[in-house]
């Protein structure tokens, strides 16, 4: 392994081969391909099986998950407020969202309009996006990847924001912060260039959510009672019930990367698998030593920890690596979730110590424990020789981080100016369900 | 005449009941309630965030004797509703000056 010494080296050595990378690395791989491309009949379905396990993820996943977190009588509001998204973004996505992020590149920022309505996405793989894959089961597979990022963000303002302001910041942060990013990291973007390495989502979605997540707490404000009032969980069972179905769907996220029922595949999913139950038991043992009790929350929350985290290298590392990285994400994450109550801002279902915080430790890692031996189409990683990819995640941290905090801002304050974000107090004392739904989940 | 009221713990409330009975208590009121004394609630830790819960539930038990069983009552309802452990609970007796059968009219101890 690498000494604390050579590791400071290696940032400087990253940002240095940052530059020589650029010349090589995205051209030489991907668009050389030149003989026709022919349907693989198991990688296809495995792609469609793969997009519904991460439909699974947000509904009814996040939805529960979430759902059971805030009071009874917020339950609907927050639910709604994935299964909303999830539609909205499907639509935009199909409409015009998925030609921007990955159509053809336009100055390495932004895909063009070319496939608007998905025009030219239909039965022929293409050559990048999955080469046995039909192109539209590739397109299916990031419209869930689009739809969940916003939905994680809903977290951070849960049982305070207006209806409408949550879909219209949805609408406009998945098409002016999560396509931008999309495009740039997966998309043949400059990162990708660069040779940045995202397996399944850890910067593009993950830390782009708890960024995002940060401000949107930041800019609406605590909830009324905030460190007063009993706010506990409603229902355990009912986010327990939501953890199973995101650890289910991971096996997708993160195994549908691949793109293809192969080997690759498989070792994503081993090490998300590997990463979910040490993150686990990290967070649950960290949460016993300083409280006490070992908690159900707390082991589902490490979970989801350990999930996040391992995403951005899931299909880029073997087991082990995956277990020094579940155990990093359990640990880290709670004490970020601890340390929230000092910096006093009410991100209220810990977005941003969970998938923020995952999200950096994640690609960060990647840079550390990547291997070709394990996928020979990614690359070695400090731990393997290759201390410049270190310093390309680094990067990736940096500009997710940066681009989308100065992204999320102006797309409040418009959000604001139109239809104002939070309920008034006296709908927020009665509560989602009722003042924004006409509902209630328990009658 | 004595109304005496026990605050105990909710699982204690068939033994406590049972041991009435048993020394020929007829009647009794019961209700849920919540309060503290020395035991002071307990903790409840949500992602490293504590709440205090103040309040615990107990069960009220009322029941009217007369002055000659008082004694007994207490004695019973000391026993069977005792852990050991802090927030058992407390007993109070206070005087009662009247009390009426509504079936039958009748007044005094002989409507108890």
């Amino acid at each position: 392994m690498v000494k604390a010494s050579a590791q400071r080296k290696t940032i400087v050595v990253g940002v240095v081969g940052v530059l020589s990378l650029l010349a090589e690395s995205w051209g030489n791989q991907v668009w050389a391909q030149n003989a026709p491309l022919k349907v693989d009949t198991g990688d296809t379905a495995w792609v469609l099986v793969s997009s519904a396990f991460v439909l699974a993820m947000l509904m009814p996943g996040l939805a529960l998950f979430y759902g059971g977190l805030v009071r009874t009588k917020n339950v609907l509001g927050t639910i709604m407020q994935s299964v909303m998204i999830l539609s909205v973004v499907s639509l935009l996505w199909i409409l015009f969202g998925y030609s921007l992020a990955f159509g053809p590149d336009h100055g390495g920022l932004i895909g063009g309009l070319e496939w608007v309505g998905l025009s030219g996405v239909g039965s022929e793989p293409h050559p990048v996006y999955g080469p046995t894959i039909p192109h539209q089961a590739f397109m299916l597979f990031q419209l869930m990847f689009a739809a969940i990022a916003p939905a994680l963000i809903t977290g951070a303002f849960a049982e305070r924001k207006r209806f409408t302001s949550v879909v219209l910041f949805a609408a406009l942060w998945s098409i002016l912060v999560y396509v931008p990013l999309a495009h740039w990291i997966w998309g043949g973007g400059w990162l990708a260039q660069l040779g940045a390495l995202d397996f399944a989502g850890g910067a593009v979605i993950h830390i782009s959510s708890g960024a995002a997540a940060l401000i949107c707490a930041i800019v609406l404000g605590k909830r009324r009672g905030y460190g007063t009032d009993y706010m506990a969980p409603h229902n355990l069972p009912m986010t327990l019930l939501g953890t199973g179905f995101l650890w289910f769907g991971w096996f997708g996220f993160n195994g549908g990367s691949a793109l293809g029922a192969n080997g690759v595949a498989v070792s994503a999913i081993l090490a998300t698998h590997a990463a979910a139950a040490m993150g686990s038991i990290a967070w649950c043992g960290a949460e016993w030593a300083h409280r006490g009790k070992p908690t159900v929350l707390g082991v589902a929350s490490g979970a989801v920890a350990g999930l996040a985290t391992v995403t951005p290298a899931a299909g880029y590392i073997g087991p082990m690596s995956a277990i020094a990285i579940g155990l990093v994400a359990g640990m880290t994450c709670y004490a970020a979730i601890v340390w929230k109550g000092r910096f006093g801002y009410d991100d209220s279902l810990d977005v941003v110590g969970i998938h923020g915080v995952g999200g950096v430790i994640g690609i960060l890692a990647t840079g550390l424990f990547a291997s070709k031996a394990v996928n020979a189409g990614g690359a070695d990683g400090l731990f393997f020789g290759n201390p410049s990819l270190f310093g390309i995640q680094l990067l990736v941290v940096v500009v997710t981080t940066t681009f989308t905090i100065i992204g999320t801002f102006p797309i409040l304050k418009l959000v604001d100016s139109l239809t104002g974000l939070r309920v008034s107090s006296e709908e927020e004392a009665t509560g989602l369900d009722l003042s924004q739904h006409n509902e209630r989940a328990y009658s | 005449m004595k109304l005496i009221e026990a605050i105990v713990k909710p699982f204690k409330l068939d033994e406590v009941k049972d041991a009435l009975l048993e020394i020929g208590i007829q009647g009794m009121t019961v209700t849920e309630v919540k309060g503290f004394g020395r035991q002071k609630g307990h903790k409840e830790t949500y992602r490293g965030q504590e709440y205090t819960i103040e309040f615990v539930p107990k069960v009220k038990i009322e029941v009217a004797v007369n002055d000659g069983q008082v004694r007994r009552v207490l004695e019973t309802i000391t026993r069977a509703a005792k852990t050991g452990s802090i927030g058992d609970g407390k007993i109070f007796v206070r005087d009662l000056t009247a009390a009426v059968r509504i079936r039958t009219g009748e007044t005094g101890e002989s409507a108890l």
